[in-house]
């Protein structure tokens, strides 16, 4: 297959593959652009949340008499001020979600699941009388014992969260209720009949910590109820549709009397697509008649807010000695939190879909345990499998002596290919990134002493949704583009780029905003890596309902028929028999006839994005060892993907780059880390450490461009695939560097030195 | 909570000797304002000690340097000669959080926090140090490893402030060095801090020596027996293993968040072998 | 509790507010002068998200109280463009795409003058330790780091 690796714009687009500047840039280098925090109302009350400082409690009772008496209290809520939920599934980004654990994790009702979930919520004039007021509230906890380790919550005599949570998925029903809430199964083949043809057989069991968004942005939004019921809210989210409709349930409201405008947001990766403070501050503002503000501390983030799951994975790989994988198996246990909801799911489809595999076999259980309830974070499921799956891949690659790179190229999935999750691909960037990984120079340029190389692939499949555009054409010719998929990373400048591509207009002559819920139809939130994919599309179907009507209203003017004139060059003229006998119109012109030719002329677009295609990523890691103290450094990486069609190749590097960083403190240095007593012992940056600027190298980026064939530009989603293959390809640079295989992350010092102790007294270390 | 702002020595001393409740000096804050956000603590009075000259100065006296207690690990990064004399402190100073915190940062801070993994605490023991201590009795000269006692526990009674750092006159032939260890690059705090001061005579030899660790045990250590095996050597290999189990022979450490017990020991004698390297090779071009 | 009136310079204007002694700089800055360009990402001087310049030197603002501004002279993002002309590190960062989501570039932003301020030519690991106490988690700080070295190049050659 030929390489298509992007090295510049491509001649067929005058703007689309280009890197012009932002739109809403200069506001965000000046620091005027309003993120959450940033907003301020008249009158404006602080609200703050009482947290459970015990993991596992029943609430018996709540008494906020005394915290209502203290001057300039001017609202408490609690259980008692949301509605009860019937349990329902509903999409969130690319997790389920069900009302009734979320109104449960908003503010607790029966229980208090882990340490930090909301009780109650006071509202006061100033943050200092806030917070006296919580500690004026009397919560009668009957304390219960508590799980936090997966396995520990799946045996049978394990505390247990939910006295009606009876497994989901096994025949026949469990009569007893349980710590798991389902049992899921996918794949295909005949597993014995696969393994009997293998060669080489690896069996490993893996284990990843719980790990938090780590957006630098804590929760934060304003609410201001009116007096008749008309609500606002202001908040940094990823979806401010879905901001909407739950607290329309969770309050029991009219969902049209919500409105919500998205803040900027300072980084969401998931972790944003859920509701926290909004109810409460809602449900606050409607007593006290008054805005409430409530933003979390950088603690409250980290106890309350979810990070992904913990996990216990077991990978089963059989292969041939020329290379063929024959079978593949994975049982994966995924850590929920307080509530259902782990992405075991997205987790067991995505485990081996990088690959053609005849018998694969996938399980997955999702099981609570008392920590935060976890939210999505960037490929949800996906980096925790496939770690363990590209790790024992490169394990085989060893034991029969081939090329890692070679050896998944002999089992690269491909277009036609039936994923173990159910469809067959469309055109798909596997072999090209491997391809592209081969020939680069990373591969090939010597190591030095203590390092190691390690390589890795990784799949996600993004996905489309509804989404509304709207694209009016202004009197004087310019344009005003209004999206409804908050921008988290460079989306307005996608936008604006492939409405200038359509319509063929100069860049600044577009101004583009993200609508708030009043302005548009209904969109689903930035996640999933669809804004570009999906707001794209709906920008490129609105620009051409614009220039449609562009066509209409100069036929009107012309006296042809609508078909008789078309669209070039940034304005309309006549075509075909008839061409010659106007002069063009520019878009301008039109604009200037619209009143009297029916009308303003705006494009809409109000679709469920379909055909999202998925991403393929192939990375490689280079680390050095310090064989003393166990340190990793990471001193190269480069990230290959295939992005369909790079609209602004800087924001797709971008997300490259950003994705492989959060992997990269995924496998060397993140984690939760709990006492026996079920609390937290790092909720902040000092010891939850993220990667800083001087832990890092440059990171290299190839973009490789395989179309999306069902999108206008053939944008495919990318956001999500760079996080998933730094865990295995790092893991596999250690292994090359020691001679010593992680299974267990993260791969911080203490550990590394002690296995590369242990490796040294068997003789089998590398260093 | 009130805040005050004397200019003299003995304001601030009288302040917080009459204080009544929880009083706390306030320095550069990159701990106390933490704590106070944090809940940990909720001081009634804040007494603010960067309005007093003498320990905002860094000053060259009886052959040595008078270092303010409130001098931040930038400016003595900034002073034209404390850096080539003392080079371990310097740094080990400069390595105190980010440039931000640096900025605020200082050695009295640092010290009285009572954090046994205080980064600068360890080269301050090595360099032989001294806190000149002021309070209501008048002045008095503590040795540094001698000032904290247990995590949060300072051999200081009420009222007293550390006002200064004498570090004592350079010999010929001396230098200092600091390492820690810590999982980032930059950011953590000390899993292994250790700080090593060494005088080498005209034959290449060891002629006098001070070890000192941090974050090993519940308050900065001065290792003797560490010090005692690079007496008389060159660091030839016998002479850093010794040094290597003086080291992890030393430790009491704990296992936290931030690293096991067994993990800092193995460190401690690691840390102890190239910090001696570093200032053996110093002490012999000074 | 009584409130201290503190007068000071911020980005070159005299400026007079009144704060509680156990109020931040930070604190100060966003809800009494409303400057809200400086952000809080984490109040215990970790994330850098809410560096200033204080007299010239770069600290979090979130680690200092706003009394201690009194007569100090402050400087934000806000103090940056000189007029509408952009700082050439706020132009860098917008040409290599160095912010995604953009909170931190506040804190990066004046960490990085202050950097150029002392240092015209620095390495890329000297850029990377000086700016080890600014967090990012969107970009992986690559096109930060890059975006920086230019700026110093165009400041060195201008």
């Amino acid at each position: 297959m030929q390489e298509k690796v992007k090295d510049g714009p491509s001649s067929e687009f005058q703007v689309v593959g280009t890197r012009p500047v932002r739109p809403d840039g200069a506001d965000k280098v000046t620091g005027r652009a309003k993120f959450g925090a940033d907003f301020s109302l008249p009158g404006q009350l602080v609200g703050k949340v009482l947290r459970s400082p015990h993991p596992h409690a029943r609430i018996k009772s709540i008494d906020a008499s005394a915290a209502l008496k203290l001057p300039g209290v001017k609202a408490v809520v609690c259980r008692d001020d949301f509605l009860e939920q019937s349990s329902e599934f509903i999409p969130a980004g690319e997790m389920m979600i069900n009302y009734r654990d979320v109104v449960r994790n908003v503010m607790a009702r029966e229980k208090a699941l882990y340490e930090g979930h909301a009780v109650a919520a006071v509202a006061a004039t100033s943050a200092v009388i806030a917070k006296e007021a919580l500690n004026l509230i009397k919560v009668d906890y009957e304390v219960l014992p508590h799980v936090i380790d997966v396995v520990e919550a799946m045996r049978p005599g394990a505390p247990l969260l939910h006295e009606d949570m009876f497994t989901a998925g096994v025949e026949p029903a469990p009569k007893a209720p349980s710590n798991v809430a389902k049992r899921l199964e996918i794949g295909h083949g005949d597993m014995a009949a696969g393994f009997k043809q293998a060669d080489v057989v690896v069996e490993r069991a893996f284990t990843t910590k719980p790990v938090h968004q780590g957006y630098i942005e804590p929760h934060a939004c304003i609410a201001s109820v009116s007096e008749d019921g008309q609500a606002d809210v202001w908040v940094s989210t990823q979806g401010h549709w879905v901001v909407r409709a739950h607290c329309a349930r969770l309050l029991g409201w009219d969902i049209g009397k919500v409105r919500v405008t998205a803040a900027e947001i300072g980084g969401g990766f998931g972790g944003k697509t859920v509701v926290y403070l909004e109810p409460i501050a809602l449900a606050l503002s409607k007593k006290a008649r008054r805005p409430v503000k409530m933003v979390m501390t950088r603690e409250e983030v980290f106890k309350a807010s979810g990070p992904t799951s913990g996990a216990h994975v077991r990978v089963k790989i059989g292969a041939r000695q020329d290379g063929r994988i024959v079978a593949a198996e994975a049982e994966l246990k995924y850590q929920a939190g307080a509530f259902a909801g782990s992405p075991v799911q997205p987790g067991a489809m995505c485990a081996y879909a990088p690959y053609d595999i005849e018998n694969v076999k996938v399980v997955g259980y999702d099981v609570v345990t008392n920590r935060p309830k976890v939210a999505a974070y960037r490929a949800p499921g996906g980096p925790i499998s496939e770690f363990a799956v590209e790790s024992v891949i490169d394990e085989i690659a060893g034991r029969i002596g081939m090329d890692p790179i070679e050896l998944r190229l002999k089992n690269a999935a491909k277009q036609g290919t039936k994923a173990a999750y159910g469809p067959k691909f469309g055109p798909i960037g596997m072999v090209e990134t491997l391809e592209a990984a081969k020939a680069h120079a990373h591969w090939r340029t010597p190591l030095g002493k203590h390092q190691g190389r390690g390589v890795a692939s990784g799949f996600w499949f993004n996905i489309g949704g509804e989404t509304s555009v709207s694209l009016s054409l202004n009197e004087d010719g310019t344009l005003s583009l209004t999206a409804g998929t908050p921008d988290i990373g460079g989306l307005r400048a996608s936008l604006c780029m492939m409405a200038a591509e359509e319509l063929g207009v100069p860049l600044d002559k577009i101004r583009v905003q993200i609508g708030d819920t009043g302005q548009l139809g209904y969109n689903f939130l930035t996640g999933g890596s669809r804004s570009t994919f999906s707001s794209g599309m709906a920008t490129v179907e609105a620009a051409r309902d614009v220039m449609k009507e562009a066509c209409k209203r100069a036929s009107k003017l012309w006296e042809l028929p609508e078909d008789a004139v078309e669209y070039s060059n940034g304005g309309v003229r006549p075509a075909g028999p008839n061409a010659g006998k106007h002069a063009p119109m520019t878009l301008k012109e039109i604009a200037g006839i619209a009143g009297k030719t029916g009308g303003p002329i705006v494009g809409y677009a109000r679709i469920n994005a379909a055909g999202a295609a998925p991403s393929l990523a192939t990375h490689i890691a280079d680390v050095e060892v310090d064989p003393e103290t166990g340190k990793v450094s990471v001193i190269r990486y480069t990230a290959i993907q295939d992005a369909g069609r790079a609209i602004h190749p800087s924001y797709v590097e971008g997300q490259y780059q950003g994705g492989v960083a959060q992997g990269i403190g995924w496998a060397l240095n993140e984690e939760y880390i709990y006492g026996d007593d079920g609390k937290l012992q790092n909720p902040g940056f000092l010891d939850y450490r993220v990667p800083v600027a001087s832990d890092l190298p440059m990171i290299d980026t190839v973009i490789v461009e395989v179309p999306n064939p069902r999108h206008p530009y053939g944008v495919r989603g990318v956001g999500e695939t760079p996080i998933v293959p730094p865990m295995a390809a790092i893991a596999n640079a250690v292994a090359d560097a020691t001679g010593v295989r992680f299974t267990d992350l993260p791969m911080s010092p203490p550990r590394v030195l002690k296995a590369l102790d242990e490796a040294r007294a068997k003789g089998t270390a590398k260093l | 909570m009130r805040y005050e702002a004397p200019s003299s020595l003995e304001q601030a001393v009288g302040l917080l000797a009459a204080a009544t409740g929880d009083a706390r000096v306030l320095a550069g804050g990159t701990d106390l304002l933490v704590q106070m956000r944090t809940d940990i603590l909720n001081p009634e009075l804040v007494v603010d000690i960067k309005h007093i000259p003498e320990l905002r100065e860094v000053k060259e006296e009886a052959g040595g340097f008078r270092i303010g207690a409130a001098v931040t690990g930038a400016e003595l990064k900034e002073h034209p000669r404390l850096k080539s004399v003392w080079p371990g402190i310097v740094e080990a100073a400069n390595l105190i959080g980010s440039t931000q915190i640096q900025g605020r940062a200082t050695m009295g801070g640092n010290l009285c926090n009572g954090s046994p993994a205080a980064d600068s605490v360890p080269a301050l023991i090595a360099a032989g140090a001294k806190a000149s201590v002021v309070g209501s009795h008048g002045r008095r000269e503590i040795a540094v490893e001698d000032v904290m006692l247990a995590p949060r526990k300072l051999a200081l009674a009420k009222g007293e402030i550390i006002a200064s750092f004498l570090l004592p006159a350079k010999v010929k032939g001396s230098a200092d060095a600091y390492l820690r260890f810590i999982p980032r690059t930059e950011m953590d705090i000390a899993v292994v801090g250790c700080g090593i001061a060494l005088t080498v005579d005209a034959n290449g030899a060891v002629s006098r020596a001070r070890v000192a660790l941090g974050a090993v045990a519940a308050r900065p250590l001065l290792v003797e027996e560490a010090a005692r095996a690079l007496l008389g050597s060159k660091l030839e290999d016998a002479a850093l293993n010794k040094l290597d189990a003086a080291a992890g022979a030393a430790c009491k450490p704990i296992d936290d968040k931030r690293g096991t017990k067994e993990y800092r020991i193995k460190v401690a004698g690691v840390l102890a072998r190239r910090a001696a390297a570093i200032a053996y090779e110093r002490a012999r071009k000074a | 509790m009584a409130k201290h009136h503190i007068t000071a310079t911020v980005n070159g204007d005299p400026v007079e507010f009144l704060c509680e002694p156990q109020e931040t700089l930070l604190d100060a800055l966003r809800d009494q002068l409303h400057l809200t360009g400086t952000k809080e990402g984490c109040s215990t001087g970790d994330c850098g998200a809410c560096s200033v310049t204080v007299d010239d030197r770069l600290v979090c603002s979130c680690l200092m109280l706003g009394v201690e501004a009194d007569g100090k002279s402050i400087s934000t993002i806000e103090g940056m463009a000189q007029g509408d002309e952009l700082h050439p590190l706020q132009q860098k960062f917008l040409e290599h795409a160095a912010l995604q989501c953009g909170i931190c570039t506040p804190g990066f932003l004046v960490a990085a003058k202050a950097l150029l301020d002392k240092k015209p030519d620095p390495t890329e690991t000297e850029v990377r330790y000086w700016l080890a106490g600014n967090l990012c988690r969107c970009t992986g700080y690559d096109k930060i780091v890059r975006a920086v070295l230019d700026a110093a190049a165009e400041l060195r050659g201008a």
